[in-house]
């Protein structure tokens, strides 16, 4: 195999190179000559390759994303915005929280386990990488139709990865999503959230300043996992060696990764790092050139140092490696011998590869031979921008236009039948099977995890500081009216971390849709990023950075367009939340907010196979007059619970609040049906003693939210005007899905 | 009172182990898996994690670390110990306590709130328990199940070893719903549950679990 170095890339520029097939348009290929005035080397090209994919340059969303900045609302939280690995909140006392979601969708469909235990692993180091403590996981998942043989490969396989991922490395899952749609049969959806804490003066960045200062990689040694198109590169161009398919889905390894926070945040705290980088999509190519672009530009890498578990890996498969569990920090050289003495007692492998030059090349060389000189921006910044074309779908005049016609439940015993359909519902149905696989106590901070409306985390034990979080997508709404399915996806996170009483501060979203060369997949993104920018406008909220994930369609059938929207909250007392469910007889149930005939893109209606209609018009301007109504009623203790109602409206949001602690209740409704199946958005159950009443009565009526009363708890039984469902029947029915499902 | 809590590589329980040592009234001292000195404490705290990454079997690397040799040294003079979990694993692949904690029978993890009773309150850790008394507290773990042979199994269960079992239906497939045992002498005790994890009802399913580090400390006290 013969070395590739600048010096031959100038003296062939007739040589032919693939850059087709590592996913190079021609006209992109092209650019990159004209950047460097010669053809790349296959180092170059390698590197360009990736960091140009839709994945790392953001070709096809940039032009859309950049309305998250120009509509940023004003906020004193937001400490590091987009643009950093992951956004940095001020939650208060000194405190700074960072936050982020990342999808994993692909390499989780051909390889269950790893692809969703590696996803895990990844969002992780990216909260490491800020300076944080990783104090959480959260993981939105979505799956072909629960009943379809391969839904019994995947989704196991998926949960097994995140929890056996997530439980090695001690952090808590503290919620997530789990919902089934055909359209997510060949694209599951696996999205992984982290959030991490530290102090403000904690906060690290990825840059390489300072001439002089070394560039240590640290953690699991770069083996031949992870490597897309190389393989391509490696036979076709450079070929003699016969070099043999490597796989593409990362291998991970949790207690590696487990080893690297530890190390790294003790090399934090004594400050030994002047910018640090984790190494993921990318690997190498990656973390140098945005390192190299953070700082002033210059960078030297001796490639030939970085330790190899495959010692016969060229130095193009080493720049793309997607190996885990590996950091790169630049270090002033006085410090780099306690830094050195921190990965010893930790075990890490560490290795200076090069240092921060004058100047703004990255270069890097191979057995001193220079095989890549590059200006590093154009690697990590100045990819193509594509203002793709856009085209409302077809279907969009015709779903909307038509009505939901589904049977609406009226006597005693059509009301029970449908409260125990819904309770079963796969999407519905009680997730124990799943949330039992994973570990929600380690660490001892968890306030807070499924199935209540958000995950809480404490923070400080003196001062009880906690956050909140909840992620959140309605597809079928999305697929209706993508502009307001992002709003309402927003609205209903927001609203679930306000019913327990925190405050929301900061949006992160998980953007997963089809294919970006549909015009009509593209409407769909277009509409959903105004949505949320807009919708993050009006209620204050910024967005502090999030993942785009495109190509998630089998053929010509695209995902639902699913965007995930996570919101995070700050609490001053973890003690004094409300809970998502009474846990006493004698209370009075409430309704806040107002129902209407909304059955488009309701769960009913899904059921019934009828994904048309007008999805509801999300009112921020109401959603935030109710987390007023929610933060004031936890600050004047006059909850005893409060339960957000979405999916299956009220219908299932009784039915969680009465299983949660086997306390039944009575509940008359005006309009049965409706009033049950509705899903309406902007709506909380709340339950008061009676001696309440009045002071609820009062805060309903200063933020204009309508107040109906629903009925009280108690009893063994949810009894709904006449009709009667015992807990046992409802409890049966709610939980014996998914063991009946995946045993 | 000094209660040592041991940090393998892996180790992931041991914050919470020490916040428990801490509110029962003793004194948590951090060891490392590497020391050669066990820093005077008076007890030992084994925590859960996957120490290792659980690599070979869970237990079967850190049985070697260097702490090991003086935590074995000791709990032979009679030092009290404790294993939780993968701490369980390493007394077992130590030899100071018999059996071996196998898959759970399921094959998946599981994290539950599970109900146990305490058999056995004469040990230095279970003291502050009354017998038969049932308190819950998390499950937590992927090779639960207690296995042994059929005479290891006698001689536990006719010296009263089982110092808790499961309540209801077997979690993990343990022989005789066995969740924790004592060697003979009554100062090693492995347990599979997590009281570290329910030492306050705003963290943990109760704060049931504080009772085995009050134990500990009235059993140095007196």
């Amino acid at each position: 195999m013969s070395l590739d170095t600048v010096a031959i890339a100038q003296s062939t520029p007739e040589n032919i190179q693939p850059f087709a097939q590592l996913g190079l348009k021609p006209d992109e290929y092209a650019r990159i000559k004209e950047i460097l005035g010669r053809r790349p080397t296959s180092s170059e090209l390698a590197m360009y390759s990736v960091m140009w994919s839709e994945h790392c340059s953001y070709k096809s969303s940039k032009v859309h994303l950049k309305q998250f900045g120009d509509k940023a609302p004003k906020s004193d939280a937001l400490l590091v915005g987009i643009g950093e690995n992951a956004g940095v909140v001020d939650v208060g006392q000194g405190y700074a929280v960072t936050f982020k979601i990342e999808s994993h969708n692909h390499p989780s469909f051909v390889e269950p386990y790893q692809g969703a235990a590696t996803g895990v692993g990844g969002i992780v180091r990216d909260i490491l990488t800020m300076g944080a403590r990783p104090i959480a996981v959260m993981d939105p998942l979505r799956f072909g139709p629960a009943d379809a043989p391969d839904t019994r490969r995947v989704l196991p396989g998926i949960v097994a990865g995140v929890g056996g991922y997530g439980n090695c490395l001690g952090l808590p899952n503290i919620g997530g999503e789990v919902i089934f749609d055909e359209t997510y049969a060949g694209n599951p959806l696996v999205n992984a959230l982290c959030v991490g804490v530290m102090k403000h003066s904690d906060i690290k960045l990825a840059k390489a300043a300072g001439a002089g200062n070394l560039v240590v990689l640290y953690g699991a040694k770069t083996g031949g996992d992870g490597i897309g198109g190389v393989s391509v590169l490696a036979s076709e161009t450079f070929g003699a060696g016969g070099s043999t398919k490597r796989p593409s889905v990362q291998v991970g390894d949790p207690f590696v990764e487990k080893i690297l926070i530890e190390c790294s945040l003790e090399i934090f705290a004594e400050d030994l790092v002047v910018g640090i980088q984790d190494l993921g999509g990318a690997g190498l190519s990656c973390a140098t050139s945005e390192l190299a672009s953070g700082g002033s530009g210059g960078m030297k890498v001796a490639l030939d140092r970085v330790p190899l578990r495959d010692p016969s890996l060229s130095p193009e498969e080493i720049l793309m490696s997607e190996s885990q569990e590996r950091m790169c920090a630049i270090v002033a050289p006085e410090k780099l011998a306690r830094f050195l003495e921190i990965c010893a007692k930790w075990d890490v492998t560490v290795t200076a590869i090069g240092e921060v030059t004058d100047g703004d090349r990255l270069v890097i060389t191979w057995n001193d031979e220079i095989i890549v000189n590059v200006p590093p921006r154009t690697v990590a910044h100045d990819g193509p921008v594509y203002n793709r074309p856009i085209k409302q779908p077809a279907y969009i005049d015709d779903v909307n236009s038509q009505r939901v016609n589904v049977p609406i439940p009226n006597s005693a015993a059509e009301i029970k039948a449908t409260v125990l359909q819904l309770a079963a519902t796969p999407n519905l149905a009680d997730k124990s099977w799943v949330t039992s696989q994973y570990d929600k106590y380690v660490q001892g901070n968890t306030i807070q995890s499924q199935p209540d409306d958000s995950g809480m985390i404490r923070i400080d034990e003196q001062t009880h500081l906690g956050v909140a979080i909840s992620t959140d997508a309605n597809a079928n709404w999305s697929y209706l009216n993508p502009y307001q399915g992002a709003k309402l996806a927003l609205a209903e996170a927001a609203r679930n971390i306000a019913t327990a009483g925190a405050r929301p501060l900061a949006v992160t979203n998980c953007l997963n849709f089809g294919s970006p060369e549909d015009p009509g997949v593209m409407w769909q993104f277009s509409e959903s990023v105004r949505g949320l920018a807009d919708g993050c406008l009006e209620m204050g909220l910024p967005v502090t950075g999030g993942n785009v994930s495109f190509y998630n369609q089998t053929g010509a059938v695209a995902i639902l367009p699913t965007p995930v929207i996570g919101v995070l909250g700050v609490i001053d007392d973890v003690r004094t939340r409300t809970p998502m469910s009474f846990d006493s007889a004698g209370l009075e149930l409430y309704l806040l907010g107002d129902t209407y005939e909304d059955l488009a893109g309701s769960e009913w209606a899904f059921m019934h196979g009828q994904r048309v209609g007008q999805s509801p018009t999300a009112d921020l301007a109401r959603e935030m007059r109710l987390i007023e109504v929610l933060l004031a009623g936890r600050e004047e203790k006059i909850f005893s619970a409060a339960h957000d109602l979405s999916q299956g409206g009220l219908s299932a949001g009784l039915t969680e609040m009465v299983l949660r602690h086997s306390i039944g209740a009575t509940i008359t409704l005006d309009n049965v049906g409706i009033s049950l199946l509705s899903e309406t958005p902007g709506r909380v159950i709340v339950a008061i003693v009676t001696s309440k009443a009045e002071a609820l009565k009062t805060l309903a009526n200063k933020y204009q939210i309508t107040l109906s009363h629903l009925g009280t708890t108690g009893g063994d039984a949810l009894r709904i005007n006449d009709a009667v469902i015992p807990l046992d029947e409802l409890r049966t029915a709610h939980t014996s899905t998914f063991p009946k499902l995946f045993g | 009172m000094r209660v040592g809590v041991i940090t393998f590589p892996g180790t992931l329980d041991d914050r919470d182990a020490a916040r428990a040592v801490n509110a029962g009234g003793a004194e948590a001292v951090a060891l490392w898996h590497a020391d050669a000195d066990l820093k005077n404490v008076d007890a030992v705290i084994l925590p859960g994690g996957f120490s290792y990454g659980d690599y070979l079997r869970c237990g079967a690397i850190s049985r070697f670390a260097p702490v090991m040799k003086l935590v074995i040294e000791a709990a032979g003079k009679g030092m009290p110990v404790l294993g939780i979990c993968n701490g369980f694993q390493v007394l077992c692949e130590s030899h100071l306590l018999p059996g071996a904690l196998t898959r759970n029978s399921d094959l998946h993890f599981l994290c539950r709130d599970q109900e146990i009773e305490i058999t056995n309150t004469k040990t230095v850790w279970t003291s502050s328990y009354s017998e038969g008394q049932k308190i819950v507290i998390p499950l937590k773990n992927g090779e639960g199940s207690f296995q042994c042979d059929d005479d290891t199994l006698a001689q536990l269960e006719g010296e009263g070893r089982v110092i808790a079992r499961y309540v209801g239906q077997n979690p993990n497939g343990s022989r005789n719903l066995i969740a924790g045992i004592s060697n003979a002498r009554g100062n090693v005790v492995g347990l599979m549950p997590h009281p570290e994890h329910a030492i306050d009802t705003l963290t943990g399913p109760s704060a049931q679990g504080l009772g085995f580090f009050t134990s500990i400390l009235n059993a140095m006290v007196k």
